[in-house]
C-alpha cells in the first residue's frame, strides 16, 4: 500500500509540475524560437539532473530517523503551502488555476519583450524556458528524493515521475497547446493532501512515536487529512455563500 | 541585492512559501512530538496549523 501511495504521489507531483513547464515553453517556443528555448529545456534538465545526483546520494548517508524527521517537516511545510491553495481554490477564495489563461499571459510576455541574441540564442526564450523546467523540475526532484529515500526506494519513486514525463511530454508534442483539459486544481488538491499524509507519517516517526499499526496506520492519517480538507472546504465554501448573496 | 541573499530568498520562498507561521507551527509539532514522543500530536498539530492558514489567507 505505501509503495502504491509512493508512486502515485510522486506520479501526480510531476504530471502537474510538468503541464506547467510545459505551458511555459509552448509560449516560449512559439514567440521567441524552438531552438532558444529546447536549449533552455536541455540546459535546465542538466542542472536537475546535477542536483538529483548531488542530493540523492548525500541523503542516503543520514540515518533514518534524523531524515524522516527532516523529511517529513519539509514535506508537511511543502504539502500545507499546497493544501492551503488547494481549499481556497475549490471553496472559491483563489482564482482556479487555468493554463489556457497562463498560456495567453506567457506568449504575450514573449512576443513583446525586445530580442537579445547571444551566441545564436534568444536570451530571453532560453531564460522563459529554463526557468519553467528548473523551477517546476525542482520541485519534482524535491518530492521523488525524499519519498525514495525516506521509503528506502528512490528507483520506484522516480518511476512515477517518469511515466507522468513522459506521458505529459508526448501528450503536449501530439496536441502543441497547453493541456487546459488536465483536472490540474484536483490533481494539486490530491498532491497536498499525499505530501501532508507521508510528512505527518514520517515526521511522527522521525521525532520518535511509533503508529499504532505500523505502516496500516498511513491509511488513517490519509483519511484524516482527506476529511479535515473537505471539511475546511465545506466551511470556506459556506462561510463565502453568507458573505457573497446570490 | 546581493547574490547571496537572492540565493537565501529562492530557497526561503522555495521551502516556507508566503506562510512562515505555518513553517513555524510544523517545527513546534515536531518539537512536541519529539518530546511526547506521541502520534497524535502531529495529526492535532496539522489541524490547527492549516485550519488557522487558510482562514488567514481567506480573510
Amino acid at each position: 500500500m505505501k509503495d502504491v501511495l509512493l508512486v502515485l504521489s510522486a506520479f501526480l507531483a510531476s504530471a502537474v509540475e510538468m503541464v506547467e513547464a510545459l505551458t511555459i515553453v509552448l509560449a516560449s517556443g512559439l514567440a521567441r524560437g524552438w531552438r532558444s528555448s529546447l536549449v533552455g529545456v536541455a540546459a535546465a534538465t542538466l542542472a536537475l539532473a546535477v542536483v538529483v545526483a548531488a542530493l540523492g546520494p548525500a541523503l542516503t548517508l543520514i540515518p533514518i530517523n534524523a531524515l524522516r524527521l527532516v523529511v517529513g517537516g519539509l514535506l508537511l511545510t511543502f504539502g500545507l503551502q499546497w493544501l492551503r491553495k488547494a481549499i481556497l481554490r475549490a471553496s472559491g477564495y483563489k482564482a482556479l488555476h487555468d493554463e489556457d489563461a497562463i498560456f495567453a499571459k506567457e506568449l504575450r510576455e514573449a512576443e513583446t519583450a525586445p530580442r537579445d541574441e547571444r551566441a545564436g540564442i534568444d536570451w530571453y526564450g532560453f531564460t522563459l524556458s529554463f526557468k519553467g523546467v528548473f523551477l517546476e523540475g525542482l520541485e519534482v526532484a524535491f518530492i521523488v528524493i525524499t519519498f525514495g529515500s525516506t521509503n528506502k526506494n528512490i528507483p520506484l519513486a522516480a518511476l512515477g515521475a517518469a511515466v507522468a514525463i513522459v506521458l505529459v511530454g508526448v501528450v503536449g508534442v501530439l496536441a502543441r497547446a497547453p493541456l487546459a483539459r488536465v483536472p490540474e486544481n484536483t490533481m494539486k488538491f490530491a498532491v497536498g493532501v499525499m505530501l501532508t499524509t507521508f510528512g505527518i507519517f514520517w515526521g511522527a516517526e522521525g521525532a520518535g512515536a511509533h503508529w499504532p499499526g505500523s505502516d496500516a496506520a498511513l491509511l488513517g492519517v490519509l483519511a484524516f487529512v482527506v476529511l479535515l480538507s473537505l471539511a475546511m472546504v465545506t466551511l470556506l465554501r459556506r462561510r463565502r455563500a453568507e458573505l457573497v448573496p446570490a | 541585492m546581493s547574490r547571496i541573499a537572492a540565493f537565501g530568498r529562492f530557497w526561503w520562498d522555495f521551502v516556507v512559501g508566503d506562510d512562515w507561521v505555518a513553517a513555524a507551527g510544523v517545527i513546534a509539532g515536531l518539537a512536541l512530538t519529539a518530546a511526547l514522543a506521541a502520534w497524535w500530536v502531529l495529526p492535532i498539530a496539522v489541524a490547527i496549523v492549516l485550519t488557522m492558514s487558510v482562514l488567514r489567507a481567506a480573510r
